[in-house]
This record gives structure tokens, C-alpha cells and sequence, in this order.
């Protein structure tokens, strides 16, 4: 019965930024939260059920359920068709069609879990904000299009879904619109996605002009029929600019540039759209179109290494920033990047594992820090911090849960989710990926490093902020706290889902998620007999390997929050930063995040230039520019200036020559000739008739007289 | 009386012929000389009719109703061309009218 009717989970928070569009402005704060809240509410109830009917629909297969609501593109009579690859004929078909399957009902149920509790934090935190309506309608926006993004049955709803939310960012970084810099932050989030969106929409354009369909089960299907060989070049294309969608959605490298500026935004939107959903949706379209990628090992590696390089450099960043919410934005892009190397080595159920715990966690800090930020008014920066965790307890022991827990303390939910992907990243095409293990463990350490420093700096040492503000201080609301300790929950027990075998525990997990990904596994375990699938091999025995690993893991985690409790739990003001002190050049370059917006100015803005000559794109377009105004536009007007010349030569030989010497010659002279003839003529006819009859008088005369 | 004889028709005829004749070559005004001709015209009628009364057989009548029908037909022609140019000019003196000359 729900799950008929999937196609209303998006409506309801529809429903709500309708109201508030045509009826916000009129509405009572009271009645906009009992519209907004109420909607996604409604919505995660009955997703919940949606879900439970599901599994009894699916019975532990992983059928998926699809349901088409109507034909929204396109048609079945071939009206629009198109040419496929091979020489035959497709036609072009989009439907409103929804598809629920363990991949979506995971992502469905945290989308409107971590959705509802975000908007009972906001109803508290923006109490005191202008636009309240207005805020409260881009995120019922934001929950609709997230959910047609993760209910769409094929590419081009999907695209729907990822350009509203695309668009609700925009407008919601640009919230505080007149700062220039939240101005600033939604341009650039907007434009530097629509480059990625450009890549979707061509990879998805290749999959179908290949494939012939948009659906992700007609896709998935013939990409496991074994129709195309691994290695596919169209298909290794395709995988490759869905990837860069990804890239631009999910904020890797090299499009990560957009999401800590998004953090102008309102501290709710970032925990949302800024850490928890959102950016999954690069994750989840990758997982989607698991069965392309299998087919694409070059793909896959792409996406391995972009995502492991944009794990550690993230990650180095926020070790030295100071601005709170700049500190989680780089943890956000660092652990997206933890779970692209996780998809990119195959092990997708892993990956979506980390985007799940992830959300818990990362939309705890956020909305902690949204906390912490309340409490300060409205101070972000941590220098101007310090020994808060006795005034604001609440706050404290919930950023605490959600710093271990991500930073991979055992049994908190980041544990589970992280070594699993470490540990696929070491077995993986035996062995090849161990670099990207280095990194992964690399950046598990200062991600330690730097989330200790984020706990120590706010809540330990001396306190270090204006009396006044001091003064101030006070423990958020109800409605800020109670989602605060509803994930911190999460964050502890959303990892033991995921528990591997060799901990003892049978991975619901992931074998939930088993029919999504089970036929990869066996392509992948083709491709390599030597080194059987992650999955099976547990299986069969446990790799003494895999303890050693987690015991390492763990032990960077504690150096890591060791290290950082060491540098900070006891600063004062004017504490030294540990790597300011010791490698100066490099705390220049880390603070200063790699110069990467500089180089991106010289690069493609051309805000930034060298004297007065511009580098990069910018510069290409005003050498081209240049070359248009002088040398095209010159060599135009040259041939105008020429041709006018050349014209008025020809004027002139026409004028006195052709018609002075040639055509009026002849006729002057032709009028000299002619001057005795014209004497005769008077032009007065009584004249000639006086002339006639004088002839006729004289031939009468003559005759008769003759 | 003496009998009215060809003759006698032929002689009015001719004075009528010439004093349409010293009309049309004399007057200004193109109404006149228009009347003018009208008296030639009607000059050739009267002989058409005298020798047709003198023959005995009615084909001379006969022409000069043609006749008759023609000088109408040319009057009102003339006129019309007579209208058309006073619009222009806003004179109908025919010594005015020389644009024939080269």
C-alpha cells in the first residue's frame, strides 16, 4: 500500500515549499514550522514504511521495485527515435517512474532521517533569523528534489532531482544575501556544478546513444548480460563523465573548490546539504550505475585515485584552518574522497556503508558546531574559542561521540565504515591499490589530527573569546539539542549494520546491499582469479592481515587525537600552531589551501594577473579578444577600406567616363546634329494645320491651274 | 422661286467648311476650335445629304449618321483630354499647348 503510492514521499515536502512559496510571506512562524517540519516528518514516516514493505516485497532478493507513474518524455511510438551506436533504432523514453532497492531505501531512509532532524534543529536555530518562510521553503525544496534524485528510475529524472538540488544549494548558500561573499560562495557553487552536471548529462546522453535506454534496470541488465567485453571503450568514456558529475556534485578534486565556500550558507544547510545528503548524491549515482563502471576498469581507477588524492588533500587543509565550519567542510571532502576510493576499488557496498555512517556523524559535528556558533553569537572562528564543554554540555558530549567516531574509534559507527574501506583498498586487485591504502591510512591520521584539534580548541583550554560574548553563553534550545543527541545515537550504533565477519559479526549491511552490487563481484573475481572478491573470501577464512590493519588504524586514530590534545588542550591565547612552528613553508601553503583558488584565478577566473596580463582561460579569451579587435576586425575593415576605394575609383570612371564620354557623348552629339530638324518644329498645332492647308491649297492651285 | 438645287447645298456646305476651317486656325480657345471642327464635320454632313437627295438613294444619309455618331464620340474624347489638361495647366488656350515641340 505505501509502496504504491512510493511516488508521494517527494510530494509532501513539495507540498510544503509550495505553501511556502504562495503563502509564506502571510504565514505565522508557528504555522511554517507545522508545514515544513510536518512535511519531511510525514515524508521519513512514510518512507519508514515504504522501506518495511519493501524488504517483505523483496523477500531478501533484492528485486527492485519499480513503479512508473506516467511517460513524462518521449514516447513508445516512436516518435522520437534516435540512431543507437550500433546502427539500430531507439526510441527516446523518460518516465516519472520511481525505483526503490536496497541502494535507494538506504539513502531514502537517511535522507529524510538526517532531513527531519535538521529541520527540527533549524526551527530552533533560525528562530531568530529574517526569511524564515523563505529558508524553510528551499529546504522542503531541497528534501524533494533530493528524493526524486534518489527515487528516479532512470537517468533523466535523476538529472531532475540533481539539478534542483543543485539549485536549492545555490540558494541557500546565497541565503544571507546581502553579504557578498554568501553572494559569491552560491555563484561559485553554482557554476563550478555545472561544469560537473555537464559531464552527466553527456555520459548519460553516451550510455543511452549505447545502451538505447535511460533506465537503470535496462542499463544494469545488458551491462551484466555480457554483452560487452570489460574494458568497453564507450562504455569506459561514459563511466568517466558520469564521474566527473560526480566529481562536481560530490566536491573532488578537481571540483572540490565550491564546498567550503558553501559553508556562507546557514549552519543547517551546510549539516544537510553540505555534509550529509547532497554530496552522496555523486556517491550514489556512481554506485547506480555500478554494473557501467565494472565495465570500465580505467573508470574504476579514476575513480580510485581521485578520490584517494582528494581524501589526504582535504584532509591536509583542514588541519590549519581556523574558521569551525571550514575545518568540517575539508572533512567532508576528505571523507568523500574515502568513499570514491571505496567504489573505485570495487567494493561499492563499502562506500555507501561510509556515506550512511557519514551522515550521522557529519551532520552531528555541523549542527554542533551550529551550536557552538549559537552559543558564541555567531563567532566561527576557533582562535576565539576555548573552554566551552562545562557551559554548553550538551553540545560537547555530542561533538565528542561524533570526533571519535569519525576520527575510527572502535565501536563508534566511523570504525566500521572506514577500515572497511581500508581494507578493501589493501585486498584489492591483489595488492595493486596498497598506495592508496597509504593514503587512506595517511589521511585516517590527520583526520584524527584535525578533528582533536577542533574539539580541544573549541571546548578545551582557556578560554579566549571578548567578555562579552562570554557573557552570552548558553546551551542551545530543545529543538537544537534533541537532534544533537538523536545522531549522536546514530553515530554510535549506525557502524554495527556493518559489522565485518571477523569482528563476529554477519554484515547485514552490506548483504542487504548484496543484489545491488552481487554480479560486480563476480566480474571483478573474473578479472582476477588469483585474488577472489572481498565479500566470498571472508567467507572462507579471515586474513590475520585485516586485525593488523584495524590495530593500526586505530592506533593512528589515537596518535592522531593524541597529538592534537597535546598541541591544543591547553591553549591559551596565542597558542602556537604545532606545524606554524615547525615547517613554516608548509603551514603557509596548508593555511593558504595548496593556493588552489589563486591558481584557479590565474587559471580560469582572470581575477587574479601578472602585471596587466592575464593567464589562463581569461587570458586566452583576451589574447583571442586582441586578435579579434585588430587583426580579424582589422583585415575586415581593411577589405571595407579597400573596397570603398576601389568603389569610388569606379564611381568616379563611371560617372565621367562610362557615362560622360560614352552614353552622353553620343547624344549631345546627336543633338548638334539634329538642331536644323528641330527648327521646323514650333510646337503650336494651329501652326501646322494652317501649314497643311496652305499645302492643301496650293496642290489645289496647281492643279487647277495646270 | 427658283428651286433649291444641289447647288445651293454645296454653296452653304463650303461656307461652312471654311468658317470652320478659319476657326480652327484662328481661335484660341479650345472649345471654340473643338466647335469648329464640329461645323466642318457638319459641312461634310450637309453634302453627304445633298448628294444623297440628289442620287435618289439613302446611302450618303446613311454615312453621315457614322458621321454624326463619330464627331460625338470625338467631342467627348476631346473634352475629356480638355479637362485632364486644364487640371494641369489651368489654361485651355491652344497656344499654350506646345509641349510637342522637341
Amino acid at each position: 500500500m505505501f509502496l504504491n503510492h512510493i511516488y508521494l514521499i517527494p510530494l509532501f515536502p513539495a507540498f510544503g515549499a509550495a505553501m511556502m512559496f504562495f503563502f509564506g510571506r502571510r504565514l505565522q512562524k508557528t504555522a511554517v514550522n507545522a508545514v515544513c517540519v510536518g512535511a519531511v516528518v510525514v515524508a521519513f514516516l512514510f518512507a519508514c514504511f515504504t522501506v518495511v514493505e519493501y524488504t517483505h516485497f523483496a523477500h531478501g532478493t533484492g528485486q527492485p521495485f519499480e513503479k512508473v507513474v506516467y511517460t513524462w518524455l518521449g514516447s513508445g511510438d516512436g516518435h522520437l527515435n534516435f540512431v543507437k551506436l550500433d546502427g539500430t533504432t531507439a526510441s527516446f523514453n523518460a518516465d516519472a517512474g520511481f525505483l526503490l532497492d536496497p541502494l535507494s531505501s538506504i539513502w531514502l531512509l537517511f535522507v529524510t532521517g538526517v532531513g527531519m532532524l535538521i529541520h527540527i534543529y533549524s526551527v530552533g536555530y533560525m528562530a531568530h533569523e529574517g526569511g524564515y518562510y523563505r529558508f524553510f521553503g528551499y529546504l522542503n525544496l531541497f528534501m524533494f528534489s533530493m528524493l526524486m534524485l534518489i527515487l528516479a528510475n532512470n537517468y533523466i529524472l535523476l538529472f531532475v532531482g540533481w539539478e534542483g538540488v543543485g539549485l536549492c544549494s545555490y540558494l541557500l548558500i546565497g541565503f544571507y544575501f546581502h553579504r557578498k561573499s554568501a553572494s559569491d560562495a552560491a555563484n561559485k557553487a553554482f557554476i563550478v556544478n555545472r561544469i560537473g552536471d555537464a559531464g552527466f548529462i553527456l555520459g548519460a546522453l553516451t550510455l543511452s546513444w549505447y545502451l538505447g535506454s535511460f533506465r537503470f534496470t535496462d542499463i544494469n541488465a545488458l551491462a551484466r548480460s555480457g554483452h560487452f567485453a570489460i574494458g568497453d571503450p564507450v562504455l569506459t568514456i561514459a563511466a568517466l563523465l558520469l564521474f566527473v558529475g560526480a566529481c562536481g556534485k560530490s566536491a573532488q578534486l578537481p571540483l572540490y573548490v565550491w564546498l567550503p565556500d558553501a559553508m556562507e550558507g546557514p549552519t543547517p544547510v551546510s549539516a544537510l546539504i553540505h555534509a550529509a545528503t547532497m554530496v552522496t548524491a555523486g556517491v550514489y549515482m556512481v554506485a547506480r550505475s555500478n554494473a557501467v563502471f565494472t565495465l570500465a576498469p580505467t573508470a574504476m581507477k579514476t575513480v580510485a585515485i581521485i578520490g584517494a588524492l582528494t581524501a589526504i588533500f582535504a584532509a591536509s587543509i583542514g588541519l590549519v584552518q581556523n574558521d569551525i565550519k571550514r575545518v568540517l567542510a575539508y572533512s567532508t571532502v576528505s571523507q568523500l574522497g574515502y568513499m570514491f576510493l571505496a567504489l573505485g576499488v570495487g567494493a561499492f557496498a563499502a562506500g555507501v556503508f561510509h556515506v550512511f555512517t557519514h551522515a550521522f556523524f557529519k551532520a552531528l559535528l555541523f549542527l554542533g558546531s551550529g551550536s557552538v556558533i549559537h552559543a558564541l553569537s555567531g563567532e566561527q572562528d576557533m582562535r576565539f574559542m576555548g573552554d566551552l564543554r562545562g557551559r554548553i554540555p550538551t553540545t560537547f558530549k555530542t561533538m565528542f561521540i561524533a570526533t571519535l567516531a569519525i576520527a575510527g574509534i572502535p565501536p563508534l559507527a566511523g570504525f566500521f565504515s572506514k577500515d572497511e574501506i581500508l581494507w578493501q583498498a589493501w585486498v584489492s586487485e591483489s595488492g595493486a591499490y596498497r598506495i592508496l591504502w597509504l593514503i587512506g591510512f595517511g589521511t585516517a591520521l590527520m583526520t584524527a589530527f584535525y578533528m582533536g584539534r577542533l574539539i580541544y580548541l573549541t571546548f578545551y583550554g582557556q578560554p579566549r573569546m571578548s567578555h562579552e560574548v562570554e557573557h552570552h553563553i548558553h546551551e542551545s534550545p530543545k529543538s537544537m539539542t534533541v537532534p544533537l543527541v538523536i545522531l549522536a545515537i546514530g553515530s554510535v550504533f549506525a557502524g554495527w549494520l556493518g559489522v565485518p565477519h571477523s569482528l563476529g559479526g554477519s554484515n547485514p549491511f552490506e548483504k542487504f546491499l548484496e543484489p545491488v552490487f552481487a554480479r560486480e563481484a563476480q566480474v571483478m573475481q573474473k578479472e582476477e582469479p588469483g585474488q577472489l572478491a572481498a565479500g566470498k573470501k571472508e567467507e572462507e577464512h579471515t586474513d590475520p592481515m585485516e586485525y593488523g590493519l584495524m590495530a593500526l588504524s586505530v592506533g593512528a586514530a589515537i596518535v592522531g587525537l593524541g597529538l592534537a590534545y597535546r598541541s591544543y588542550a591547553h591553549a591559551g591565547k596565542d597558542y602556537p600552531e604545532p606545524i606554524a612552528v615547525k615547517a613554516p613553508p608548509l603551514y603557509t601553503v596548508l593555511y593558504n589551501k595548496w593556493f588552489v583558488d589563486e591558481g584557479y584565478d590565474y587559471a580560469f577566473t582572470g581575477r587574479r594577473k601578472i602585471g596587466d596580463v592575464r593567464l589562463g582561460v581569461m587570458g586566452a579569451g583576451e589574447a583571442s579578444s586582441w586578435f579579434d579587435a585588430n587583426v580579424i576586425d582589422g583585415t575586415v575593415n581593411g577589405a571595407g577600406w579597400t573596397t570603398r576605394a576601389v568603389a569610388t575609383l569606379s564611381t568616379w570612371w563611371d560617372k565621367w567616363i562610362i557615362d560622360g564620354v560614352g552614353v552622353n557623348g553620343p547624344a549631345i552629339l546627336a543633338r548638334m546634329i539634329s538642331y536644323p530638324a528641330r527648327l521646323f518644329e514650333w510646337g503650336l498645332v494651329q501652326w501646322y494645320a494652317l501649314v497643311m492647308v496652305a499645302g492643301l491649297l496650293g496642290f489645289g492651285v496647281y492643279y487647277v491651274w495646270k | 422661286m427658283a428651286e433649291i438645287t444641289t447647288l445651293h447645298y454645296l454653296v452653304v456646305a463650303a461656307a461652312l467648311f471654311v468658317l470652320g476651317v478659319i476657326g480652327v486656325l484662328t481661335r484660341r480657345n479650345v472649345v471654340i476650335v473643338l466647335m469648329s471642327i464640329e461645323l466642318i464635320l457638319n459641312a461634310v454632313n450637309l453634302n453627304l445629304v445633298a448628294f444623297s437627295r440628289m442620287w435618289g438613294n439613302l446611302h450618303g444619309q446613311l454615312f453621315s449618321i457614322f458621321i454624326v455618331v463619330d464627331a460625338a464620340a470625338e467631342a467627348a474624347v476631346g473634352l475629356g483630354i480638355l479637362i485632364a489638361f486644364f487640371r494641369n495647366k489651368e489654361t485651355i488656350n491652344v497656344d499654350e499647348i506646345d509641349l510637342l515641340k522637341w
